[in-house]
């Protein structure tokens, strides 16, 4: 009898589980089947780009730069001694273009700015913001949902840019201005090795999966959670680390499809 | 207030954009793609080695093309490998093509040693003359065979 109550709750929890699954994934075509709707209300989206990309750039731009010094510095250390400190610009440039740039933003994203929309909209549905706006016969997944996705669709390949490009430059700091590293084959090393298709428009594809994968997240954990105090922190923290499981584990799936043919 | 908003999202839209073109012209090599006007070359190797499409084809160092394909050709059971060279700078018809190595362990490019006669290569002309990839294997294994067949000991390699 219990062995059977055992597989009764596991059945329960596989099913709770899909259902999950299959409201995020309702949710996503929600939002996505009104983008052409949203897309005219460009305001909208602006005030968003402005609350997830502009006051995101502060911490994206800090660590941007401080990754680029120390993989400037451990870089020199190790290729130091193969005598090849010339090809320090590659490796710092190859890394942060192809994994750092779009994992170490989207994880920051998820942290800076997937909390807070979580936050928002948890409130709005705890205070029944939502529902008053479903009473006035405005669709919230169109009015509150679909500009913060857009938003955060937009905002997170700038970021990663931004954060890739401050990171090469914090190695050229450390590599050529502090410790002399030859400023020409740090940069010539670089343009050869970085391929613009296979690393940069890569990095590029990378960065929005994971700037959708962190924002529907975020908006799912909001629209979905318990109405009340505890449901909106235990939301927030879901959004924390759903979003990063996520970005981690579709890095790998990426990485194994875009750099495994060569 | 909307106007200061859109007024700041535009300018980190431009940041973001400036990364970009940055990262594409400065750190990866968008910039050196020569666009120009190019003619292809076909050369047949018995062994390309580890050549890659993309590679660099140099003559007396300097960078003069790239392989733009590689494939395999049934007939002859040899590798063809496509050229794609600078319109600019042609090569006599009796000029070899050899795989080398960038450094003892580096990327693989195509060397074009040019010939002495007066008329040029064109566009889908074949390079007769050309020289495999040299394995270490090979170098090995050539080094071991000339000594027990008492050669003078080094590798010597045609």
């Amino acid at each position: 009898m219990k062995a059977l109550d055992r597989i009764t709750n596991l059945g329960q929890w596989v099913i709770s589980v899909l259902e999950g699954l299959g409201a995020y994934a309702r949710l996503c075509g929600a939002v996505i089947a009104r983008g052409p709707r949203v897309i005219k209300r460009m305001d909208l989206i602006s005030t968003q780009i402005h609350f997830l990309g502009n006051h995101s750039l502060a911490i994206v731009l800090v660590s941007g730069l401080f990754v680029g010094l120390v993989l400037g510095l451990q870089g020199y250390y190790t290729l130091r001694r193969y005598g090849s400190e010339e090809a320090l610009g590659l490796l710092v440039a190859l890394s942060l273009v192809r994994e750092l740039g779009p994992v170490v933003t989207a994880l920051l994203f998820a942290g800076r700015a997937g909390t807070s929309l979580t936050a928002e909209i948890g409130l709005m549905k705890a205070g029944e913001q939502l529902s008053a706006l479903e009473a006035m016969a405005v669709d919230p997944v169109e009015r509150i949902l679909g500009p913060r996705f857009l938003g955060g669709l937009v905002a997170m390949p700038l970021l990663a840019a931004l954060f890739s490009a401050l990171g090469v430059m914090g190695g050229w700091l450390v590599g050529v201005v502090l410790i002399g590293v030859d400023s020409g084959a740090f940069w010539s090393q670089m343009a050869v090795g970085v391929d613009f298709w296979n690393d940069i428009v890569n990095g590029v594809v990378k960065s929005m999966v994971f700037g959708f994968a962190v924002t529907s997240l975020a908006l799912y954990m909001g629209y979905s959670c318990r109405p009340t105090p505890e449901g909106v922190s235990r939301a927030t923290t879901a959004t924390v680390v759903a979003g990063s499981l996520a970005v981690l584990g579709l890095d790998f799936v990426l990485t194994a499809l875009m750099f495994s043919s060569d | 207030m909307q106007k200061t908003i859109n007024l700041l999202v535009g300018v980190f839209f431009l940041l973001g954009m400036a990364a970009l073109v940055f990262l594409s012209l400065r750190v990866s090599n968008l910039a050196s793609w020569s666009t120009g006007p190019s003619y292809k070359l076909v050369a047949y190797f018995d062994d390309i080695g580890g050549l890659k499409p993309r590679a660099a084809v140099r003559s007396a160092g300097v960078l003069v093309g790239r392989v733009s394909a590689i494939g395999f050709d049934d007939k002859r059971y040899q590798a063809v490998v496509t050229l794609e060279l600078d319109a600019a700078v042609s090569f006599p018809k009796d000029s070899s093509a050899q795989i080398l190595t960038a450094g003892l362990l580096g990327e693989k490019y195509v060397g074009l040693l040019p010939g002495a006669e007066e008329q040029v290569l064109k566009n889908n002309d074949q390079i007769r003359l050309t020289q495999s990839a040299l394995g270490l294997e090979s170098v090995i294994s050539q080094f071991l065979y000339n000594r027990d067949t008492g050669g003078t000991g080094g590798a010597s390699v045609k």
